[in-house]
């Protein structure tokens, strides 16, 4: 019972970082589905998202500059795949992964240029910043928001996966180009709607995860972004259920860790996690047997 | 007007001509067969048909109209379906869903329903298991999922890439059948068979290809008596 009292913050926090990091990671998982790319530009796009929210909300009521985020992100998301990865469909697969690296630098020094390097702070979003008491945890309202917003909206993902048309022309997609080509099925559009799914979670993501910190720097994405992808790594890439418990563990497992004392190494956890995955079963929990398309 | 009139066309592959100017066309309501062995550029016909591969030169018409160059969903609202070698069902979808996905450009529900209850009655099987997915029926109920899925496009004209490779030869002969059912249902086929003995015995008319040109051209009796034909690709026993 001491034990539990002792770390039901941690729990908590774990809980919420893990929710943060399911929201980016099914980002990963969705387009290395349908493209077999590894978006490296994803954690980027994550912290452009914070960007944007900073710099709309000194602009225009909260209200307004939420659903902004939202939509300019979406946009970037949908940019970024039609400049970087489109030209590159028959192109080596290496190819457009060292597109997706280029892009990732870009926004990086894009935010570098707009922000001149400095950290700027997070607006307040008034009720997900306000304290709560639970037990013995003193925390943020957003830790509790978080899990239960994004278990909700697992859920719709998956059922428009499945319920819906352009869902299933999705899965029809990740398996099979040329047959999806072949029932008419538009390619790109589906690609597009991958990508602006992604882009959008993240966007939900960013406002959760900046929340709990000061402010957002150009790099700010790469530790989440990474952390995001080994749990989509860990669940299986490719399996969106996958990746969303992979990142639950993940961010319950560094925070446990963090209780504990071991404050350091609680990314050095994540990453050892990643190696001894790679080893012992690449495929993650739940991801597919054969990773390459025929 | 033939509904499918092929001019000249020609592909290539990374600088290798996997055709080299072939014409030929299939009328209304016939059944056309293309025999040859491996590798003659029976697929990539077909997938040049459907635009899945550009066509270096030469013209496609379907219906008096030029289609050389319209994007595939363009072709497949025209009605001209492949059927692909291999099947290529959608492992992850359902039984019930790939034939959905052959409908993928309509949008008539009802119509949508009646030609899944259609396909289920050519194709008990696929009733029995609509809710597998398809990555879980043999190989003969895969190529019936195939061809259902086709049909679900309501085509003019169905082209069928080797749908009885790799099948069992009482499963071939279902296959085989059908496809006079669909015939006779007012449907357009262009087969492209291996069995060429089987092939030629249902079509009206045959092609005969080999590395990239049309050689021979006849009635399917008339390629079936064929010395030459007889000797390639029917063996001697026939």
């Amino acid at each position: 019972m001491n034990f539990m009292q002792a770390n039901l913050p941690y729990l908590l926090a774990g809980i919420s970082v893990g929710g943060q990091y399911a929201l980016i990671a099914i980002g990963y998982t969705m387009v290395y589905g349908i493209l077999r790319l590894i978006n490296f530009a994803h954690g980027d796009v994550f912290m452009i998202a914070g960007l944007i929210m900073i710099y709309a909300a000194a602009a225009m009521p909260l209200y307004l500059a939420i659903p902004l985020v939202l939509i300019a992100t979406v946009v970037i998301g949908f940019l970024i795949e039609r400049v970087a990865y489109k030209p590159l469909r028959s192109a080596p697969r290496m190819s457009i992964m060292i597109s997706a690296i280029g892009v990732s630098y870009l926004l990086q020094n894009l935010a570098l240029y707009v922000t001149g390097g400095l950290s700027r702070m997070y607006p307040t979003i008034p009720f997900i910043s306000d304290s709560v008491t639970i037990g013995s945890a003193t925390t943020k309202m957003v830790t509790l928001i978080t899990p239960v917003l994004t278990l909700i909206l697992v859920v719709v993902l998956v059922l428009f996966i499945h319920k819906t048309k352009i869902g299933m022309a999705m899965r029809a997609v990740s398996k099979d180009f040329e047959t999806s080509q072949l029932m008419g099925i538009k390619i790109n559009s589906v690609i597009s709607a991958t990508f602006i799914i992604g882009s959008f979670l993240a966007a939900v993501g960013s406002m959760l995860y900046f929340t709990n910190y000061a402010g957002v720097t150009p790099t700010a994405g790469a530790m989440p972004g990474l952390k995001a992808f080994v749990a989509a790594v860990f669940g299986g890439i490719g399996s969106i259920p996958g990746a969303v418990i992979g990142a639950f563990i993940i961010g319950i497992c560094e925070n446990i860790i963090k209780g504990m004392g071991w404050t350091t190494f609680s990314d050095a956890f994540t990453f050892a996690l990643l190696i001894v995955i790679l080893i012992a079963k690449p495929t993650g929990l739940f991801g597919e047997k054969a990773t390459d398309k025929v | 007007m033939s509904m499918l009139e092929i001019k000249d066309l020609k592909v290539n592959y990374g600088g290798i001509e996997a055709l080299k100017g072939i014409s030929f066309q299939v009328e209304e309501e016939e059944i056309v067969t293309i025999i040859g062995a491996n590798g003659a550029g029976k697929s990539t016909t077909l997938r040049a048909i459907m635009e899945v591969v550009k066509p270096a030169g030469g013209s496609i018409s379907f219906q008096g109209e030029e289609i050389t160059g319209m994007n595939t969903q363009r072709i497949v609202e025209k009605g001209i379906v492949l059927v692909p070698e291999g099947r290529r069902v959608f492992p992850n979808l359902t039984v019930l869903e790939n034939l959905r996905i052959g409908a993928y450009l309509r949008g008539d529900k009802q119509g949508i329903e009646k030609d899944i209850q259609h396909v289920y009655s050519l194709f008990p099987r696929l009733q029995e298991r609509h809710w597998q997915h398809a990555g879980t029926l043999s190989g003969g109920e895969q190529q019936m999922l195939a061809v259902g899925r086709a049909l679900m496009a309501r085509p003019k004209l169905i082209m069928m890439d080797e749908p009885s490779l790799g099948l069992a030869p009482l499963v071939v002969k279902d296959i085989f059948a059908i496809i006079r059912r669909i015939h006779e249902e007012g449907v357009t086929v262009l087969l492209i068979e291996q069995n060429a003995n089987a092939a030629l015995k249902i079509a009206h008319r045959g092609y005969v290809m080999e590395t990239g040109r049309i050689t021979l051209t006849g009635t399917g009796t008339a390629l079936l008596n064929d010395e030459s034909v007889r000797e390639a690709y029917l063996g001697k026993a026939h």
